[in-house]
C-alpha cells in the first residue's frame, strides 16, 4: 500500500510550520531548538517522499547530509545552551538580550 | 740648422716660462725663495734666446711663416687655429719683451726679496714669479698668435697679469683696500677697451669671414675700395682697444693707479710691454689702418693728445712712480700718433727704444724706493713714510751713484737728448708728423718740451741738493743683483738709438719685411734741432725752478698757481669720471637695488605679489577648499553612516524571536517572489 505524496507533503508543511510557530511563540530556549529540528525533519521528509516519487536517490542522500549538520549544529548549540544557563541560571531567550543594538 | 727648423722652435718662447710657472706652482716651497725666481728668469732668458734664433732664421728667410700648431675653433666657415705668425713684426716684439722681461726678471729677484721682507710676507714671493711667468706666456701668446682671437688670448692674459700683479698687496694701500681697487679699476676700464676690440673682432669676420690676419688682410686688399667703410668701422673698434690696453685717452685713468704693484711689475707690464700691445696691434693690422684714412687720423689724433695731456700731469706729481706712470701715458700717445700717421716704424722703434729707458727708469725708481726704505729703518724717527714721495728724497746722487746713473741716462733718453736711444725714436715720429700732420706735430713738440721739463725736475728733485728727510739721508745703494740689469738697460738706452740708425735704419727694413706699407724716415736736421733745443729748454726750466730752492713737503710749488693746481689734481679727470660715470652708476645700482630689486621685485612681487598670494590662495585653500568641501565631505559621510547607524540600531533588539521572524518574512518575501514571478 502506497501513501500518495501529497499526504506526506500535508504532514509535513503542517511540522513545519509547527516549527516555526514554535520557534516564534516560544520563549525556552530548548523548545525553540526541538522547534527548530521539528523543521529540519518536516524538510527531510519533505525531500524522502519526493526522492521516493520519483525514485530518486538524491532526495535521501540530502536527508543524510541535512541529518549529519543538524547533529552537529545540536552539539553546538547545547553546549550554548549549557553555558547560557550556567551565566544566567535561565534559559529565557527574551533575557538574553546582550547583543542589543 | 735651417730657417724651418728654428721656427719649428718658437713654440719653446711659450714652453720654457710654462715650465718654469708649473715647476713654482707645484713644487712650491720646496724650491726656496732664490731658485724660484731664479727658475723664472732663466726661463725668460731661454725664451730671448728662442726669439733671437727667430730673428737669424727671418734672415734666411724674411718672410717668415705661420705655424700651425693645433686646431682650435672649426664651425663651419669659422676656422681658427693655435698657430704662430712669425714675422718681423712679432719677432721685433718678441725679442723687445723677452729682452726686457728677463732684465726684469733678475732685477725682481732681488727686488722682491727685499720687498717681501719689507712688507712681511716672504712666502708670497714665489707667487710672484708665477705671476711673472704667467706674463711672459700670455705676452707671448699675444705677439705671436696669427688671428685676431689668439691675439685677444694673449690680450686678455696679460690683462688678467696686470690685474693680479696690480692687486699683489692687495691688503695694502689707502684705507687697506687701495691696492685691490686699483687693481680692479685696471681690469673693468680694460674690459671696456676689450669691448671695442671684440666688435673690431666680430665686425672682421662679418666682412671678411676669417678671423685669422692673413686671410682678413688678402679680402679687404683685393675688396679695395669696397672695404673702406668695414675697415673704418673695424680700425675705430679697434682703437677703442688699444685705448684701453694702451693707456690712451679717454681710458688712461687706470694706468696712474696701477702703480699700485711691485716696481718691478710698473716696469714690465706698465712701461715696457703690455701697455705696447694696442700700438703692436694697430701695427699688425696696418693694412686695415691703411684703407681707413679716417681711422688713422683719428688714432693719430688720440695719441697726440694723449701726449700732451699725460705729460702736463706729470709735470705736477709728487709720487715718483706716478710721474714716470703718466711718462708712459705720454709716450705712448707719441707711438700711438706715429702708427695713426702710417709711421709704423717709427712707432716700433720709439715702442723698443721707449722699452729700455722706461724700464730703467722704473727699476731705478724701485732702487731708490727701496733705498729709502733701506734708509727708514736706520733712522728710527716716527714720521710717517711715504718712499715714493720726492719731497722728502734729494740728495741722493752721492749715496745711490749707480741708480743716478741710470736715471740720468733713462731721463735724458726719455727727454730725447741726442744721442741717446729716445732722441732718434722720437725724432723720427717728430719728422713724420711734420712732413703729414701739423697738428700732431704740434702736440707732439710741446709734449715732448713737457716730457724734459718733468724729467728735469724729477732728477732734480730726487737726486741733487741735499736729503730732505732722515731715510733719505740714511739712503744706501741696493745689492748688485739690482744693479746688473740697471746697467743692461742704461747701456741699451744710451745705444738703443743704433737699431734705427738714421740712413742705415736696420729695423725699418727689417720691419719692412712685414709691414709692407712701412716707409723709412729720413734724418731732418731742422726738425731734430727744434725738438732737441725744446727738450734743452724743459731741462733748463727744470733746473731754474728746482735746482737752486729744493722743494720740502711743506712747501708749494714755485710754478703755476692755479694752472699747477689743474695739473696736480690730473685735470680732475678722475673726479669728472667720478661724477659723470661712477657715481651715476653707483646712484643707478642703488636705484636698481632699492627700487627695483628691493621694493619692486622682492617688496612687491616676491612679498606681496607671490607670498601673499600664495598665502592667500593657500589659505583659501586650506580654509574654503581643504576644510569645506574635502573635510566636508567626509564628515558628511561619516554622518550619514552615523545617522543611519541611529536608525537601524533599532532593528538590533537583542531578542532572538525578533530576528526569527524578520528571517521568516524574509523568508516568506523570497518563496512569494519566486511563486509570484
Amino acid at each position: 500500500m502506497t501513501v500518495p505524496v501529497e499526504y506526506v507533503i500535508a504532514l509535513s508543511g503542517v511540522l513545519f510550520v509547527l516549527g516555526v510557530l514554535g520557534v516564534l511563540v516560544r520563549r525556552n530556549a530548548i523548545v525553540m531548538f526541538m522547534s527548530v529540528e521539528l523543521m529540519l525533519n518536516a524538510a527531510n521528509l519533505a525531500f524522502i517522499a519526493f526522492a521516493r516519487a520519483r525514485l530518486a536517490l538524491s532526495g535521501q542522500v540530502f536527508v543524510f547530509f541535512v541529518i549529519a549538520v543538524a547533529a552537529a549544529e545540536v552539539a553546538v548549540g547545547l553546549a550554548l545552551l549549557v553555558s547560557i544557563f550556567r551565566s544566567r541560571h535561565s534559559i529565557d531567550v527574551d533575557q538574553v538580550s546582550s547583543l542589543k543594538g | 740648422m735651417d730657417a724651418a727648423t728654428a721656427f719649428r722652435m718658437a713654440p719653446l718662447v711659450i714652453v720654457f716660462p710654462l715650465l718654469a710657472l708649473l715647476s713654482n706652482l707645484v713644487l712650491g716651497q720646496r724650491l726656496g725663495l732664490r731658485l724660484a725666481g731664479w727658475l723664472a728668469s732663466a726661463a725668460v732668458g731661454f725664451a730671448f734666446l728662442v726669439s733671437v734664433l727667430q730673428f737669424f732664421a727671418l734672415q734666411v728667410q724674411p718672410g717668415g711663416t705661420t705655424l700651425e700648431l693645433a686646431e682650435w675653433i672649426s664651425i663651419g666657415s669659422l676656422q681658427v687655429p693655435w698657430a704662430f705668425k712669425l714675422d718681423s713684426l712679432s719677432v721685433t716684439m718678441m725679442l723687445m719683451v723677452t729682452g726686457v722681461s728677463t732684465l726684469i726678471h733678475i732685477y725682481a729677484i732681488g727686488y722682491m726679496r727685499a720687498d717681501v721682507r719689507f712688507q712681511g710676507d716672504p712666502s708670497r714671493y714665489r707667487r710672484f714669479f708665477v705671476y711673472f711667468s704667467l706674463f711672459v706666456i700670455s705676452m707671448m701668446v699675444l705677439v705671436v698668435g696669427d688671428s685676431f682671437l689668439t691675439l685677444f688670448v694673449g690680450w686678455e692674459g696679460v690683462g688678467l697679469c696686470s690685474y693680479l700683479l696690480i692687486g699683489f698687496w692687495y691688503e695694502k694701500g689707502p684705507g687697506g683696500i687701495g691696492n685691490a681697487m686699483a687693481g680692479r679699476k685696471a681690469f673693468v676700464v680694460n674690459r671696456i677697451g676689450d669691448l671695442g676690440f671684440l666688435i673690431a673682432m666680430f665686425l672682421a669676420f662679418w666682412h671678411f669671414g676669417s678671423l685669422r690676419f692673413e686671410q682678413v688682410f688678402l679680402k679687404a686688399e683685393a675688396m679695395g675700395p669696397a672695404a673702406v667703410g668695414a675697415a673704418t668701422a673695424i680700425t675705430l673698434a679697434l682703437l677703442v682697444g688699444a685705448t684701453g690696453k694702451s693707456a690712451q685717452l679717454p681710458l688712461f685713468v687706470w694706468l696712474p693707479d696701477a702703480m699700485a704693484g711691485p716696481t718691478p711689475v710698473s716696469a714690465l707690464i706698465h712701461a715696457a710691454t703690455m701697455v705696447t700691445a694696442g700700438i703692436y696691434m694697430i701695427a699688425r693690422n696696418a693694412v686695415l689702418f691703411d684703407l681707413a684714412p679716417i681711422s688713422s687720423g683719428a688714432v693719430a689724433l688720440v695719441g697726440a693728445l694723449t701726449a700732451l695731456f699725460g705729460a702736463s700731469i706729470a709735470v705736477a706729481q709728487f709720487d715718483i712712480k706716478r710721474v714716470l706712470a703718466y711718462s708712459t701715458i705720454s709716450q705712448l700717445g707719441f707711438m700711438i700718433a706715429a702708427v695713426g700717421m702710417g709711421a709704423y716704424v717709427a712707432g716700433m722703434f720709439h715702442l723698443v727704444t721707449h722699452a729700455f729707458f722706461k724700464a730703467l727708469l722704473f727699476l731705478s725708481a724701485g732702487s731708490v724706493i727701496q733705498g729709502i726704505e733701506n734708509g727708514h729703518p736706520v733712522s728710527h724717527s716716527q714720521e710717517h713714510l711715504d718712499p715714493n714721495d720726492m719731497r722728502t728724497m734729494g740728495g741722493l746722487r752721492s749715496r745711490m751713484p749707480v741708480t743716478f746713473a741710470g736715471y740720468l741716462i733713462g731721463g735724458l733718453a726719455l727727454s730725447g737728448i741726442p744721442p741717446l736711444a729716445g732722441f732718434f725714436s722720437k725724432d723720427e715720429i717728430l719728422t713724420d708728423a711734420w712732413q703729414t700732420h701739423p697738428v700732431v706735430f704740434g702736440l707732439l713738440s710741446v709734449a715732448g718740451a713737457l716730457t724734459a721739463f718733468y724729467t728735469g725736475r724729477q732728477l732734480w728733485m730726487v737726486f741733487a741738493g741735499r736729503p730732505r728727510s732722515e731715510s733719505a739721508a740714511q739712503a744706501r745703494e741696493n745689492p748688485p743683483l739690482m744693479r746688473v740689469p740697471l746697467l743692461a738697460l742704461a747701456a741699451l738706452s744710451l745705444g738703443g738709438g743704433l737699431i734705427n740708425f738714421p740712413g742705415l735704419h736696420p729695423l725699418g727694413t727689417f720691419l719692412q719685411w712685414s709691414l709692407e706699407h712701412a716707409h723709412l724716415t729720413e734724418f731732418d736736421p731742422a726738425v731734430a734741432g727744434l725738438s732737441t733745443g725744446l727738450a734743452l729748454l724743459g731741462l733748463g726750466t727744470a733746473a731754474w725752478a728746482y735746482g737752486r730752492r729744493p722743494l720740502t713737503v711743506e712747501q708749494p710749488e714755485p710754478v703755476g698757481g692755479g694752472l699747477w693746481i689743474a695739473l696736480h689734481r690730473k685735470w680732475w679727470v678722475d673726479e669728472l669720471y667720478d661724477r659723470l660715470i661712477v657715481r651715476p652708476f653707483i646712484t643707478l645700482s642703488a636705484i636698481l637695488a632699492e627700487r627695483i630689486d628691493g621694493r619692486f621685485l622682492h617688496d612687491w612681487v616676491h612679498d606681496t605679489l607671490l607670498a601673499r598670494g600664495f598665502s592667500r590662495t593657500a589659505g583659501w585653500l586650506a580654509l574654503g577648499f581643504d576644510l569645506r568641501v574635502i573635510d566636508g565631505a567626509g564628515n558628511a559621510l561619516g554622518q550619514l553612516i552615523r545617522r543611519a547607524a541611529l536608525r537601524l540600531r533599532a532593528l538590533q533588539t537583542g531578542y532572538v524571536r525578533n530576528y526569527a521572524i524578520s528571517f521568516f518574512v524574509g523568508l516568506v518575501l523570497m518563496v512569494g517572489y519566486l511563486l509570484l514571478r
